[in-house]
């Protein structure tokens, strides 16, 4: 296969092919798959499975493989020319705790598990990569930084991949996330947004003369519709999620605690803050009527930043999907590429297959579009390698 | 020998043998052929891990493994769809053969396998492991490639995942613990020494396996032990701890048919080797009861433990082999 381009279009050219010629690499990329897959990894408790990756890095003779002090796993592919690097970025934690039976099913045509999409493959995918390449006999002009993230979903607010942006030195020419699920994903923006936790307590001695009138489930009640009432503008576009409820005992047991978690987005920064501080205006006026202790916390927040559609990385991308026969799904990112946006650095997210389930224990990905997610994710770094991603000076 | 100096000498950790590199080094070095068998009947769920694992650790990544076969006795889901999917040799045992007729059990496939494969080695393992990896394979085959003495090398699984005081029990299951540890402490009691006697995964010479008959159900591990202990000794048996295995529980019910199984095995073994006395003819039913509206009823299980003959003597396999 040519591992030589000249132009964008001849990496174009060599992409119909390209998912084929990925299939020897399917017994690696599921075995990486299936052991990094089946060791927990809660966030905050990523240690043994960012170990793992470390360990085929290793074995498969990359340089400067480490772990650094926010627990990321690092390792570098070098390239012919030492002062350009490119990141890719795979978050190692996932939703599922350790007591989750975390043992994948390879099946004829999907494997199913906790967290196999999101994100087991695109840390396998990581681990795999020095195969790929090698499989191709591709030798890129950049170095390639293979950055597994630590501390990225919930509370983790990304603190991994922030803790390696504040503390790298070596300078990075653009970023890609890569996530196990979508194909056709294309995350080039980032709204603003915070993640919110609402906790109701109310004292465990009560007046049962007023038994009904007052719970923590009624405060919280009220919370929400006071929420629900806070008007949002179409424009800049602002919405507010209302995630989980919890709280309560029993049917007949007065609720003492409850709980919201919810998510506030905009495209504008200044209607977050506008939000936050009306959130705190309520959360302060209900708790003085229900005689309830009412905190709320902010859990995690990103700034809205973004590349310009008409970025050649975004054009790139497009046409690379497009090429691939692969419909683009463009959606505004609230993990890690928004990170990298908001420091300057072009990034894209891309997705490597097809993926149901999401969230669940039967989490299911599909195994034979991961090589058309495999051969764009090539595909957009030899065109950012051949410089064909770079804005016009 | 020793039982204490044979579980000193003879038991190992799957650990002890990391350096794959180094492993392929010696096996190529002693021009070793290296198969592995996986017996299946309806393993859909786990099958496909076992060959993916496999083929990338031990196959691409370190070449230990020459061969990896599916031997499957019939399976009526997606068994052997998937298995040749991921590249494995797929066998119906019925087709190996098949002018010996076919017979029902896990044991058939194994015999079968000794015709079917080429290797010098066969590492026999379970298709139902939840946990698969690399060292249920190497472990098993690291022995035999490091110590020509040895001949058979059984799998144990000991790892607690806690453990406060220094002594602790160590054993296998149920069956093993309450009638195959008993019968082989009255009869065998050197293969005591074995922590878990009927564990599914073993790695045996091909010279061993060619001459030991195979029964064809519950009772083929147990009659393995003691044709091995007999014919070559306890030394020529080592055991491998492969840390922890996670498969599918057994109803107690199922587990009263394998012992059923195993002790027809057994009796037969010690009644032919004359460690006992001449035997009555032993039933081939296992009554179990179940209770409806208040009512016991009788269920009866047929379990027949037929045998098969050691494979060396079997014409068409000295013929496939070169054996005069």
């Amino acid at each position: 296969m040519k591992t030589e381009f000249s132009s964008f279009d001849e990496i174009l050219a060599i992409l119909p092919e390209l998912p084929d010629k990925l299939f020897v690499i399917q017994e690696t990329l599921i075995a990486n798959l299936i052991m990094l897959s089946e060791i927990p990894s809660p966030t905050f408790e990523e240690e043994a499975r960012i170990k793992l990756l470390l360990q085929r890095m290793v074995e498969c003779g990359l340089v400067n493989v480490s772990s650094d002090e926010a627990g990321n796993g690092v390792g570098i592919i070098t390239g012919k020319e030492s002062d350009r690097n490119i990141l890719l970025v795979a978050h190692a934690d996932t939703v599922y705790n350790q007591k989750t039976d975390h043992n994948l099913s390879v099946l004829t045509d999907e494997i199913v598990g906790p967290g196999v999409a999101d994100n087991s493959l695109g840390m396998a995918v990581l681990a795999t990569l020095p195969n790929i390449l090698d499989a191709l006999g591709i030798k890129l002009n950049s170095n390639l930084v293979l950055l597994s993230s630590t501390k990225g979903l919930g509370r983790g607010n990304l603190d991994g991949l922030r803790f390696f942006m504040d503390n790298n030195k070596l300078p990075l020419e653009a970023g890609i996330c890569v996530e196990g699920e979508k194909l056709g994903r294309l995350s080039y923006t980032a709204e603003g947004m915070f993640r919110g936790l609402i906790s109701c307590r109310i004292p465990e001695v009560l007046d049962w003369q007023r038994a009904g009138q007052n719970s923590a489930i009624i405060a919280l009640n009220d919370v929400i519709n006071r929420i629900l009432e806070i008007p949002l503008p179409r424009r800049p576009r602002t919405t507010v999620v209302l995630g989980a409820v919890r709280g309560g005992k029993s049917y007949n047991v007065m609720a003492t605690h409850s709980s919201l978690r919810f998510e506030v987005r905009s495209q504008d920064s200044d209607m977050v803050k506008k939000i936050h501080n009306r959130i705190d205006e309520i959360v302060a006026d209900v708790a003085s009527m229900h005689n309830a202790e009412i905190d709320f916390e902010v859990v995690s927040s990103r700034e809205p930043g973004g590349i310009d559609v008409g970025h050649p990385l975004v054009k790139s991308c497009r046409q690379i999907m497009e090429t691939l026969k692969v419909q683009p799904t463009i959606r505004p990112s609230m993990s890690e590429v928004s990170e990298l946006i908001s420091r300057g650095l072009p990034s894209v997210t891309l997705g490597i297959t097809e993926a149901s389930n999401l969230h669940d224990l039967n989490e299911t990905i599909r195994i034979k579009p991961i090589y058309t997610g495999l051969a764009q994710l090539i595909a957009v770094l030899l065109a950012i390698d051949g410089g064909f991603c770079n804005e016009p000076e | 020998m020793n039982l204490n100096n044979w579980i000193k000498n003879n038991t190992t950790h799957h650990s002890q043998f990391w350096d794959l590199k180094k492993l392929v080094e010696e096996k190529e070095k002693q021009n070793l052929k290296i198969s592995l068998c996986l017996p299946t009947l309806n393993e859909e769920k786990t099958i496909g891990k076992e060959i993916v694992m496999f083929k990338s650790e031990l196959v691409d990544r370190y070449p230990l493994l020459d061969e990896i076969a599916v031997i499957d006795s019939g399976s009526t889901d997606k068994t052997r769809e998937i298995a040749e999917t991921f590249g494995a040799d797929v066998y119906l045992s019925a087709e190996i053969l098949p002018q010996y007729g076919e017979k029902k059990g896990k044991g058939e496939n194994l015999w079968k396998a000794v015709y079917e494969l080429t290797g010098d080695i066969i590492v026999y393992v379970d298709a139902d492991i939840k946990n698969i990896h690399p060292r249920f394979a190497y472990g098993l085959v690291a022995p035999l490639i490091y110590r020509p003495e040895v001949h058979y090398v059984k799998a144990f699984y000991d790892r607690p995942l806690a453990f406060s005081q220094g002594v602790r029990p160590s054993g296998g299951g149920r069956v093993t613990e309450i009638l195959t540890r008993p019968l082989f402490s009255l009869f065998f009691p050197d293969l005591t020494g074995l922590i878990q006697p009927l564990s599914g995964e073993y790695a045996v010479r091909r010279e061993v396996l060619e001459k030991i008959p195979f029964p064809i159900g519950y009772g083929v591990e147990t009659s393995h032990l003691i044709d091995v202990y007999e014919k070559w000794g306890l030394e020529a048996i080592a055991q491998v701890d492969l840390d922890q295995r996670v498969h599918r529980n057994q109803e107690t019910r199922d587990l009263g048919k394998m012992a059923f199984g195993i002790l027809r095995a057994f009796l037969y073994r010690a009644e032919a080797l004359g460690v006992i006395g001449k035997l009555p003819e032993l039933s081939t039913l296992l009554r179990q009861f179940q209770v409806e509206d208040e009512t016991f009823e009788q269920v009866c299980f047929e379990i027949v433990e037929e045998e098969r003959p050691p494979m060396i003597e079997i014409p068409e396999y000295r013929e496939k082999f070169n054996i005069n």
